[in-house]
C-alpha cells in the first residue's frame, strides 16, 4: 500500500484515449457484429445465459427490467405496432439489434467506480471485478448504452433461478454473483484467458479464430465476428478495415466525404466519445438508400 | 422595530435559556417516542433489504438509483443552513443571527448524520463500504479517486468533522454557564468535562474569538464545495438532464434554500415550546423570512438557466428529458416542485406574511417539499428517458421500502434533534448578550446625540 503504486500503476487501468499512451499489444479484443445475417434468434443471448452462469430471474422480475441478460437482442420496429392503419406481419420492420458490453477503449463506467471495481486492461477489455463491487451502481448510471446488469437478489439463493440438476450445468469457470454485484459482457474472458494460456505454454499468441466467445459460436448465420484487432490475418481486423472504421477516432473519415459511402460498419453512439471495441454493419436495405 | 430588546438583564438571559434544559414536559416524550418508531421503521427497511437485496427498493437495470440518492442529496442540502447563518452570516458581522445560530448549526451536524446513513444504505454491498476508504491492505489497493461518489465520502466526512468542531467550540462559553449553574448529576460532570475549564477570563475570549473566526473561515468555502461535488455526482456523467455545468451552483443554491426554510420551521418550533419569544424575535424572523426569499429567487434563476441552457443546445436526448419531465411519468411531482419552489415563496414578498406565524410555518415545510422533489426528478426522468431508446417507456416507482426509510430519516433527525436540545442550550446566550450589548451602546449613542431610537438595524 504505497503512494508509489498510486502513481506509477495507475495509469496503467486507466485511458481517456485509445491507444495514445499505451498501445495495445499483442492483443486487443474486438468485435463486429452483422445485422444484416442477424436473423433475432436470440441463441447468442441463450448461449451467453449458458456460459457465464447468469440467473434466469423469472417472468415477473423479467418484467419489471431486472433482467440478467449480458447480451440482449433488441427489437426496433418502422412503425408504431398495433396502431390504426399499420402494416401485418410481417411488414411492421422488424429490426434486431445483439448489444452487450461495448468494452469501450475510455469507458465512461470506469471512472466513477468509488472503489475502482471496474477498470481497462491491457488487452482492451473492461473488467469487472466483483469481489471489489461494493454496488454503488454509478457504472451502470453512467453507461451510455446501458450494458450492465445488477444483482438485485440473490439469485443463486433464489427458488427457480437454477432448478434442480439445471445447477449441474453451470460453467465452473466463470463465479456465481452472489447480491449486490454489478457484472456485463467480458468476451468471455475465461475463454481468452483459457487460450492464452495454452498459447503461452505453445511460446505463441493466440491465433485467429482459435478462441470464440459464446455468442459468436452459437449463432447460425455466423454475424458475429470476434478477434484480435490487432492481428492482421484475423476476420474483425480485416472488417473493420474494410469498413474504414478505427477505434481511436470519434468520427470516422469515411462518414465526411461527400454523398456518404455504401460502406456498412459503425459504432454505436460514437459521439460520444466512449470508443466502443465492436463494430455493427447495418443492413443492406439502409446502407443502399 | 428592534432586533431585540437593550433592557434584557444578562442573569434573565441565562435562566430563561437554562429553563430550556429542565425536565421535559409529558408531549416531548410523546413526539420522541414518535421519532423513535419512524427510526424503528427504517431500521425495519435497512433489515429486510439488507437480508433480501437491493431489488426489494423495486429499482430496476434503467431506474439504478432511488430516492436514496434523492434524499442523500436533500439531507446535505438542509446542512448548508448552519453554515450560512453560523459562518458567512459571522464574518458580515449581521448581529441578527445571534439567537439563531445555535439551533442552526446543531442542524447542520444532524443533517449531515443522516445523509452519510443515506450513503450506506444505497449501496449494494453495505458491509464493504470501507473499501471507499484508502485502508492499508495486502493488495495494494486505493480507492479511485476519479470518482465523484468518492470526492463525496472524502467532502462530507470533512464537512462533518468540521461542523461538529465548529458547532462544539461555539458552545464552550455556555457550556461554562450550564456547568456553573446546575447542581450535580450527570449533567454537572458532561458540562464541567466539555467546557475544557472555562472561565471567561480576557485572554481565554481572545483565543477563542480567533479560533471561532478561523473555523468560520474555513468552513464556508468546504459548505461550498461539499455541495458542489455532491452536484458534480451528476454533472461528471455523461447523461442527459445530468451533464449540466451549472449543476453545482444550482445545488449550492438549493441547499441554502433547504437550509433557510428548515431555520424558519425549527425557529417557529422552539420559540413556541421554549418561548423565546425575546431572543427569537419577530424581526429576525423577518430578516430570515426575506432571506429565504432572496434564495427562492435565485435559486428560480438558476433553474430557468438550466431549461435555457437545454432549449438552446443541440443535446436532442436533453431536450427529450427535459420535456419528459414537463409531460411525462413524473409530470405531477415535476409541477409540484415547480409551484413549491418557485411560487409558494412569492408570499415571502408581502410583508403582511412575513410575520405571520401560520403562513410561515406551512410555506417553510411546503419549500422542504419542494427541495425535495427537486431532488427527486434530478434523479428519476434521467433514468425514464436517458440516451437509450430500449430503456424508454418504462415506469419505475420507488417501493415501501424506499419510501420507509425516506420515513424514517425524518424520525432519525427529531430524534438528534430533540436530544440536543434537551441537553444543550439551542440559543447561544453569550452572543445573545454581546447582542444586547451592543443595542444598548446603540441606543445610548442615539439617546446621547438627541435622537430618539428608530428601527434599529443589528447595531454594531
Amino acid at each position: 500500500m504505497s503512494v508509489s503504486n498510486l502513481l506509477e500503476n495507475w495509469s496503467q487501468f486507466r485511458h481517456t484515449h485509445p491507444v495514445d499512451d499505451k498501445p495495445h499489444d499483442p492483443y486487443k479484443w474486438a468485435m463486429s457484429i452483422d445485422l444484416d445475417a442477424c436473423v433475432g434468434c436470440n441463441a447468442c443471448s441463450v448461449a451467453c445465459y449458458a456460459e457465464n452462469n447468469l440467473p434466469v430471474v423469472g417472468k415477473e422480475k423479467y418484467a419489471h427490467g431486472m433482467a440478467m441478460h449480458w447480451m440482449r437482442i433488441e427489437h426496433y420496429w418502422d412503425e408504431k405496432l398495433g396502431e390504426e392503419g399499420g402494416s401485418e406481419f410481417p411488414d411492421q420492420g422488424a429490426q434486431f439489434l445483439p448489444m452487450m458490453c461495448q468494452q469501450c477503449e475510455a469507458a465512461p463506467c470506469e471512472t466513477v467506480c468509488p472503489v475502482g471495481a471496474t477498470n481497462h486492461t491491457a488487452d482492451g477489455l473492461n473488467s469487472q471485478i466483483y469481489n471489489r463491487c461494493v454496488g454503488s451502481r454509478y457504472c451502470q448510471a453512467n453507461c451510455p448504452f446501458k450494458v450492465r446488469y445488477f444483482n438485485w437478489y440473490d439469485y443463486p439463493t433464489t427458488d427457480n433461478v437454477w432448478p434442480a440438476e439445471m445447477n449441474q450445468q453451470l460453467n465452473p469457470d466463470v463465479t456465481v454473483r452472489g447480491k449486490g454485484v454489478m457484472e456485463k459482457c467480458t468476451f468471455c474472458v475465461q475463454r481468452l484467458n483459457a487460450a492464452k494460456v495454452t498459447a503461452k505454454s505453445e511460446g505463441r499468441i493466440v491465433h485467429e479464430g482459435e478462441v470464440q466467445t459464446a455468442c459468436q459460436q452459437a449463432c447460425p448465420t455466423s454475424a458475429i465476428s470476434f478477434g484480435n484487432l490487432i492481428d492482421p490475418e484475423s476476420r474483425v481486423h480485416k472488417q473493420w478495415r474494410a469498413q474504414q472504421v478505427e477505434l481511436d477516432k470519434d468520427k470516422q473519415s469515411k462518414d465526411e466525404k461527400e454523398g456518404g459511402t455504401n460502406l456498412r460498419g459503425y459504432r454505436i453512439l460514437e459521439d460520444m466519445r466512449p470508443y466502443p471495441s465492436v463494430m455493427y454493419l447495418e443492413r443492406v436495405r439502409e446502407s443502399a438508400i | 422595530m428592534k432586533d431585540i430588546r437593550e433592557d434584557i438583564a444578562w442573569a434573565k438571559i441565562n435562566q430563561d435559556v437554562l429553563k430550556s434544559l429542565e425536565n421535559p414536559r409529558k408531549l416531548y416524550w410523546v413526539i420522541l417516542f414518535v421519532a423513535i418508531a419512524m427510526v424503528g421503521v427504517a431500521v425495519g427497511c435497512e433489515i429486510y433489504q439488507y437480508n433480501t437485496g437491493m431489488g426489494v427498493s423495486n429499482k430496476n437495470n434503467s431506474h439504478v438509483w432511488g430516492l436514496y440518492i434523492a434524499t442523500f442529496i436533500f439531507w446535505i442540502g438542509m446542512s448548508h443552513s448552519g453554515t450560512l447563518l453560523s459562518a458567512i452570516l459571522h464574518l458580515m458581522h449581521a448581529d441578527w443571527r445571534k439567537p439563531i445560530y445555535r439551533f442552526a448549526e446543531a442542524m447542520t451536524t444532524f443533517s449531515l448524520m443522516t445523509a452519510g446513513l443515506f450513503v450506506a444504505v444505497h449501496l449494494g454491498r453495505v458491509w464493504q463500504i470501507y473499501y471507499a476508504l484508502p485502508y492499508p491492505n495486502e493488495r495494494g489497493l486505493w480507492p479511485n479517486f476519479q470518482s465523484p461518489l468518492l470526492w463525496d465520502a472524502m467532502a462530507i466526512f470533512t464537512y462533518l468533522s468540521s461542523s461538529i468542531l465548529f458547532l462544539y467550540v461555539g458552545m464552550i462559553p455556555d457550556l461554562a454557564i450550564c456547568r456553573d449553574r446546575m447542581h450535580g448529576g450527570w449533567r454537572k460532570k458532561l458540562y464541567t468535562l466539555l467546557s475544557l475549564g472555562w472561565e471567561g477570563t480576557d485572554r481565554q475570549w481572545r483565543n477563542f474569538r480567533v479560533t471561532y473566526l478561523t473555523i468560520a473561515c474555513f468552513l464556508i468555502p468546504l459548505a461550498v464545495s461539499v455541495h458542489s461535488i455532491v452536484a458534480s455526482d451528476f454533472a461528471m456523467s455523461q447523461q442527459p438532464g445530468w451533464h449540466v455545468t451549472s449543476f453545482p451552483p444550482y445545488f449550492v443554491a438549493g441547499a441554502l434554500y433547504s437550509g433557510c426554510a428548515a431555520i424558519i420551521t425549527l425557529f417557529i418550533i422552539l420559540r413556541y415550546v421554549f418561548r423565546f419569544e425575546e431572543y427569537m424575535t419577530l424581526p429576525i424572523l423577518k430578516k430570515i423570512v426575506r432571506l429565504t426569499f432572496a434564495i427562492s429567487m435565485v435559486w428560480t434563476y438558476l433553474n430557468a438557466v438550466e431549461f435555457a441552457s437545454v432549449w438552446y443546445s443541440h443535446d436532442q436526448a436533453s431536450k427529450d428529458v427535459l420535456i419528459q419531465k414537463a409531460v411525462g411519468t413524473y409530470a405531477p411531482f415535476w409541477w409540484a416542485m415547480i409551484i413549491c419552489g418557485s411560487i409558494v415563496p412569492l408570499t415571502l414578498a408581502f410583508k403582511r406574511f412575513q410575520t405571520n406565524i401560520p403562513v410561515l410555518f406551512a410555506v417553510s415545510l411546503l419549500l422542504n417539499l419542494g427541495m425535495w422533489l427537486e431532488r427527486w426528478m434530478i434523479v428519476a426522468p434521467t433514468f425514464s428517458h436517458g440516451i437509450y431508446p430500449w430503456t424508454w417507456d418504462h415506469d419505475q416507482w420507488p417501493s415501501v421500502v424506499q419510501w420507509g426509510m425516506v420515513f424514517g430519516s425524518f424520525g432519525w433527525f427529531t430524534l438528534l434533534f430533540m436530544l440536543f436540545c434537551k441537553i444543550f442550550p439551542s440559543v447561544s446566550m453569550y452572543e445573545v448578550k454581546e447582542m444586547v450589548y451592543h443595542r444598548s451602546q446603540a441606543t445610548k449613542k442615539l439617546e446621547a446625540t438627541g435622537k430618539m431610537a428608530t428601527a434599529g438595524k443589528g447595531a454594531h
